[in-house]
C-alpha cells in the first residue's frame, strides 16, 4: 500500500516509522529541516511542501496513493488537506484533530469534510485516561470482542499479592490468562513455573469482571464509581476526561486557576465540582483533602506543571497519579520519578492511526509499549490454522511469542485451555510479540 | 429637567391600544342587545374609548421605541385600560344601589379585572346586568395573556420593540422567543390561550348538556372559561364555584393548572417536542408543589384538623375522602395559580389549613403563565442558590453554577431574582403596615391575618383572602385609601414591580 503522511511532527513521524517496514510511505511537511531529517532517518520519501496544495499532492503522486494521513498540529489544515485530496483522488483519508466539535460533525455524517476516518486526539487521550481510572493499578487497558474481553497491563511492586509467585500459583482467577510479562527490555512468555517478580509489567487478557477482580486484588479498596477522582487543570483533555467520567457515574473534582475557564467548565460539567484555585497551592490542596483522593489526574497545559502537580499530590498521599505528558521523550522519566501513569496524547494518536491501518488483517489491535508487542483480535475462518482443532495442536505451528488470551463465541467468552477447540466464526484475542506478527497475520 | 425618554411614543401607543379596546367592548354590547339592558352604557363607553384612544394616539411619536419607552408604555397602558374599564361600572351603577358607582370602587374592580386578581367590591351580584358582568369577566381574559402581548400580536407598528414590551409585561424573568418574529410568538401564545378557553367552554357546556351541571348554561360556561385561563377568578356567581356540581369543580382544576403553566411549553408540545413538558424543571416543581400542598390540606380536612369546628356547623367533608381531596386540590391549585376561585368557603378551615394557603399565595404559577405572585422558577433559583451558598462556605474555591434543567443560570439573572423577591416581600410588608395603620385609624376590627391575606392576595393577583375578605365576601370593608393602595399593589404585582417602580426613579427620566 502507498501511504502519504502529511505533517512530520511527532505523530506523523511515529506513524511513518511504524508503516515504513511494510508500506511505501511518502511524508509531506512544510519544514525543510524536518524533511531533511526524515530523509536520512527513515526509509520513506520526504517532500517539502503544503499538503493542502494540489501541486504538492501531485508531486507526491497522489494518483497512485491508497491512503492519506493528515496529521499536522493544526486541525483546519488536516481537514482541508483531506478535502483537497478528495477533489483529485479516491484515496482513503485519515485526519487528526484536537477539537471535538469536528468529531461531532463528522460522526453526524460520515465522510464529512472529505474525511474517511477522523481521529480526535483530545478525546482519545481522555478515553485512555478514563480506562485507566476504571481499573486500579493498571497502566493500560483495551477492550476487545465488543467489550467482552479486556486486555490490561499491570505494574507489579513488592506489595502486590502476586509478586514472587509462580504463574501456576497466581492463576487462581476465573477466565483470566497471563499473556506476557514485560521484564526490562524482554518480553517473557509465561509458563507455569515462571515467577512473577517485583518490577514486572504483567499483561492479562480476560473477561472484564475477572480483570477487574484481579485489579482489586492488586490494589484493594480502590475502583468503582465511588472512587474519589481529582482532575488538576482545565485543559481540553481534562474537560473531556471529566465528561467521560461523569458519563460513567463518577463525581470528579476539577481544579482550574483561570476564572473564566473554571466558570465555563462548571457550566458544562453538571456532576463535577469545579474549583478555582492555583493547583499547586499546598494549603488549598490540603484543605480540600486532595491527598485522600484515590486518583489524581494532572491535565494542565504544561508538562512541568503536570509533573509538579502529580508529585505534590502523591506527596500529600494520593493513591495513584496520572499525568498528561506532551513531550513523548518524558514519558519514561515521569514514570521513573513516581508518576504512576504517564499518558502521551501524540502516542495515543499515532497508536490509533497505526492500529487503523492494521485493521485489514485483524479485527482490532492494541499496541503494547508503543511497538514491542501487540494484542490482536481475529475472526476465525475455515482457512485459519486454528480452526476446528484443539489449541494444543495448532499452537505448535505458531511461532514463539504467541499466547491465545481469550476466545469468544457469540457473546460468550471461553477461557482457552489446551483442549479448547476453536470453531469457525469465533473471535480470538491473542498476545503477539513484535517479531511474530507477520507469521501470525499470515496464518490465523 | 432634560427628559431623555421619548414619552410621546409611549403615550401614543397607549392610545392605540385603548382605541382597539373598543373592539373588545362589542361582546358586552352584544349581550346588552340580547338582554335589552345596559345598551346605552356600552354605546357610551365605546364612544369614549374611541375618542380618548384616538386623541392619545395622535400625540406625535418619536420614532424610537427602546427599553425606557417600553416600560412607560406598558405601565401606562395597564393603568389606562383600567381607568377606561371603570366607565361601564360607573354609568351602569349610577343611581342604583351598586357599589361600583363609586369611582374608587369601580377602579378597584377594573384594576382587579385587568390584572386578573379577582378581588371584588361587588356586594350584591343580582343587581348587575349580564352585560356588565361579562365585561367584568372579559377584562380578566384580556389581561391574562396580556394586553400588550395581544397588541404586539396584532399591531404591525409594534414589530420592532415588541420584545422589550413583552419582556416588560410577561410574568417571570426573561422572555423566550419561540419564533424569529416576535409578533408570531405573541400570536402563538394567544392562540394557545384562545384554544384552551374554547376547550373549557365546550367541556363545561358539555357537562351541562350531559346533565352533570344543572346551572352551567352557556353564559356561565363562557364566563368561567374567560376567568379560568387568565387565572382571574371573577365568577358571576357570588358563591364562586361552590355554586356548581363536583363534576364542574373537577373539570376546572386541570384548566387552572394549564393556566399556571408556561404557555411556551404548550407551543413546544404542539410543534413536536412533547418531551419538553416532562423535562421542564419548573413545570415539575410546579406540579410537585401543588401535589404536596394538596395532600397536606386534604389530610387536614379528612381528619377534621383542617376544619374550625367552633362555628358549630358540622362540616360535611370530614372523613369524606372525595370531598376532602377535591376541596383541598381545588383550593390549593386555585391559590398557587392565583386564580382565586373557591369550591367552598375556606373561612371555615382551621388556622393550619389557612396558613398553608397564605403560604401558597407567595408561590405563584410558572413564568410565562397567566398566574401571578413570585413564580415557581424564582423560588427554585433561590433555593438552589442558597444550597450553593452552603456548599461554597465549606469549599470557598468551588465554582458551582445554579442549574435549571441542565442549563446554568446567569449570575446577573440570579441577582435580579433576589432583588425582585426581596422587593416583593418588602412591598408586601409595607402594604400590610399601611393598611393596618389605616384600618386602626377607622377603628376596624380586622385581624392581622385578614390584612396580610388581603395585601398578599392583591399584590399576588390572587383575589380572595381570609375572614372579612374571604372567597364569599368582598373588599368593601376597606377604606378608600386602603383600596387605592391595593389598586397600586395589583398594578405593580401584575407588571412584576420593576416596570412601574423604575418610573419612580430619577435615573429613568434623566440621562
Amino acid at each position: 500500500m502507498r501511504v502519504i503522511v502529511v505533517g512530520a511532527g511527532e505523530v506523523g513521524s511515529s506513524i511513518a516509522a511504524s508503516l515504513a517496514d511494510s508500506h511505501e510511505v511518502v511524508v509531506i511537511d512544510i519544514d525543510r529541516d524536518r524533511v531533511e531529517a526524515l530523509t536520512y532517518s527513515l526509509d520513506v520519501l520526504a517532500i517539502e511542501g503544503d499538503g493542502a496544495d494540489l501541486s504538492t499532492l501531485r508531486e507526491a503522486n497522489i494518483e497512485q496513493t491508497d491512503m492519506v494521513i493528515a496529521s499536522t498540529d493544526d486541525d483546519e489544515t488536516n481537514i482541508v488537506t483531506c478535502g483537497t485530496v478528495k477533489t483529485i483522488s479516491d484515496a482513503f483519508t485519515i485526519a487528526r484533530v484536537k477539537n471535538t466539535k469536528y468529531l461531532t460533525t463528522w460522526q453526524n455524517k460520515q465522510g464529512a469534510f472529505g474525511v474517511d476516518f477522523l481521529v480526535c486526539t483530545d478525546l482519545l487521550t481522555a478515553e485512555s485516561i478514563v480506562r485507566v481510572v476504571g481499573l486500579p493499578a493498571t497502566q493500560d487497558v483495551d477492550a476487545f470482542a465488543g467489550g467482552n474481553v479486556l486486555m490490561a497491563q499491570f505494574g507489579v511492586n513488592e506489595q502486590s499479592p502476586v509478586a514472587g509467585q509462580t504463574i501456576r500459583d497466581a492463576d487462581r482467577f476465573d477466565s483470566l490468562t497471563f499473556a506476557a510479562i514485560l521484564r526490562g527490555d524482554d518480553v517473557v512468555i509465561p509458563r507455569g513455573e515462571t515467577v512473577i517478580e517485583n518490577g514486572d509489567q504483567v499483561i492479562v487478557i480476560g473477561s472484564p469482571d475477572s480483570v477487574r477482580g484481579f485489579a482489586m486484588e492488586l490494589a484493594p479498596g480502590q475502583g468503582g464509581n465511588g472512587q474519589d477522582v481529582v482532575i488538576i487543570g482545565g485543559s481540553e483533555i481534562a474537560f473531556q476526561t471529566a465528561r467521560l467520567l461523569e458519563a460513567r457515574g463518577f463525581h470528579p473534582r476539577l481544579i482550574e486557576d483561570r476564572e473564566a475557564r473554571a466558570r465555563d467548565l462548571a457550566e458544562k460539567l453538571p456532576n463535577t465540582t469545579v474549583m478555582e484555585s492555583d493547583p499547586t497551592d499546598i494549603e488549598f490542596l490540603t484543605r480540600e483533602m486532595v491527598g485522600q483522593a484515590d486518583i489524581v489526574i494532572a491535565g494542565l497545559d504544561s508538562d512541568e506543571r503536570n509533573l509538579l502537580a502529580s508529585l505534590l499530590a502523591k506527596r500529600l498521599g494520593a493513591k495513584r497519579t496520572v499525568a498528561i505528558v506532551d513531550a513523548g521523550e518524558y514519558v519514561d522519566l515521569f514514570e521513573a520519578v513516581g508518576v504512576d501513569v504517564a499518558v502521551n496524547p501524540r502516542e495515543a494518536t499515532a497508536e490509533e492511526i497505526t492500529r487503523f491501518t492494521r485493521d485489514e488483517q485483524a479485527e482490532n489491535v492494541a499496541l503494547i509499549e508503543s511497538d514491542r508487542a501487540e494484542v490482536l483480535e481475529f475472526e476465525i475462518n475455515a482457512d485459519s490454522i486454528l480452526a476446528n482443532r484443539p489449541i494444543q495442536e495448532s499452537v505448535k505451528e505458531l511461532p514463539e511469542g504467541v499466547v491465545i488470551g481469550a476466545v469468544t463465541r457469540g457473546n460468550q467468552m471461553i477461557t482457552p485451555r489446551g483442549d479448547t477447540v476453536i470453531e469457525v466464526n469465533d473471535h480470538v484475542v491473542m498476545f503477539v510479540d513484535h517479531d511474530a506478527i507477520d507469521a501470525v497475520t499470515a496464518n490465523v | 429637567m432634560n427628559v431623555r425618554v421619548h414619552w410621546r411614543t409611549s403615550v401614543s401607543l397607549t392610545g392605540t391600544v385603548i382605541k382597539y379596546l373598543s373592539v373588545a367592548l362589542l361582546l358586552p354590547l352584544f349581550v346588552a342587545l340580547v338582554d335589552g339592558v345596559d345598551i346605552e352604557t356600552f354605546v357610551i363607553t365605546i364612544a369614549i374609548t374611541l375618542v380618548v384612544g384616538t386623541a392619545l394616539e395622535r400625540v406625535e411619536r418619536d420614532d424610537e421605541l427602546g427599553f425606557r419607552e417600553g416600560f412607560l408604555m406598558v405601565a401606562l397602558t395597564w393603568f389606562g385600560v383600567a381607568v377606561i374599564g371603570t366607565i361601564p361600572y360607573i354609568i351602569s351603577g349610577y343611581g342604583t344601589a351598586s357599589m361600583l358607582a363609586n369611582p374608587v370602587n369601580a377602579l378597584f374592580e377594573s384594576m382587579s379585572g385587568f390584572t386578573t386578581t379577582g378581588a371584588t367590591v361587588m356586594g350584591d351580584f343580582t343587581i348587575h346586568s349580564r352585560a356588565v358582568l361579562i365585561w367584568r369577566q372579559l377584562t380578566q381574559w384580556l389581561g391574562g395573556m396580556g394586553i400588550v402581548v395581544l397588541a404586539v400580536a396584532i399591531l404591525p407598528e409594534l414589530s420592532v420593540g415588541g420584545a422589550q414590551l413583552m419582556d416588560a409585561e410577561a410574568p417571570g424573568p426573561g422572555l423566550e422567543k419561540l419564533t424569529p418574529r416576535i409578533a408570531e410568538t405573541a400570536r402563538a401564545l394567544w392562540g394557545a390561550y384562545l384554544g384552551f378557553t374554547i376547550l373549557e367552554i365546550l367541556l363545561l357546556y358539555g357537562l351541562h348538556l350531559g346533565g352533570l351541571a344543572p346551572n352551567m348554561h352557556i353564559y356561565n360556561a363562557v364566563a368561567h372559561a374567560l376567568t379560568t385561563l387568565p387565572t382571574g377568578g371573577f365568577s358571576p356567581e357570588a358563591r364562586s364555584i361552590e355554586a356548581f356540581s363536583a363534576a364542574v369543580q373537577w373539570v376546572i382544576i386541570p384548566f387552572m393548572v394549564v393556566a399556571g403553566t408556561n404557555f411556551a411549553l404548550f407551543w413546544h408540545v404542539l410543534t413536536g417536542q412533547p418531551k419538553r413538558l416532562v423535562t421542564d424543571s419548573e413545570f415539575r416543581a410546579y406540579l410537585g408543589v401543588m401535589g404536596v400542598l394538596s395532600a397536606m390540606v386534604a389530610g387536614l380536612l379528612f381528619t377534621g384538623a383542617g376544619i374550625e369546628t367552633i362555628t358549630g356547623q358540622v362540616p360535611p367533608i370530614i372523613t369524606e375522602a372525595e370531598d376532602s381531596l377535591r376541596h383541598a386540590t381545588f383550593q390549593v391549585v386555585s391559590i398557587v395559580t392565583t386564580t382565586g376561585y373557591a369550591s367552598m368557603d375556606f373561612n371555615s378551615w382551621s388556622a393550619p389549613a389557612q396558613y398553608l394557603l397564605l403560604f401558597a399565595m407567595f408561590i405563584g404559577g410558572s413564568a410565562g403563565s397567566t398566574g401571578g405572585a413570585v413564580k415557581i422558577v424564582r423560588w427554585l433559583v433561590i433555593l438552589k442558590s442558597l444550597r450553593r451558598e452552603l456548599f461554597t462556605t465549606v469549599h470557598p474555591e468551588a465554582i458551582s453554577p445554579v442549574r435549571l434543567g441542565g442549563l446554568a443560570v446567569d449570575e446577573r439573572a440570579i441577582r435580579g431574582i433576589y432583588a425582585f423577591t426581596l422587593l416583593y416581600v418588602l412591598i408586601f410588608f409595607l402594604g400590610v403596615l399601611f393598611v393596618l395603620v389605616d384600618m386602626t385609624r377607622v377603628q376596624s376590627s380586622l385581624s392581622v391575618l385578614e390584612v396580610m391575606s388581603a395585601v398578599a392576595a392583591t399584590l399576588g393577583n390572587v383575589g380572595p383572602g381570609f375572614g372579612a375578605v374571604g372567597p364569599m365576601n368582598n373588599y368593601l370593608v376597606f377604606t378608600q385609601e386602603s383600596k387605592l393602595l391595593m389598586v397600586f399593589l395589583m398594578w405593580v404585582g401584575r407588571l412584576e414591580i420593576f416596570p412601574v417602580l423604575v418610573l419612580l426613579t430619577s435615573a429613568y427620566w434623566r440621562r
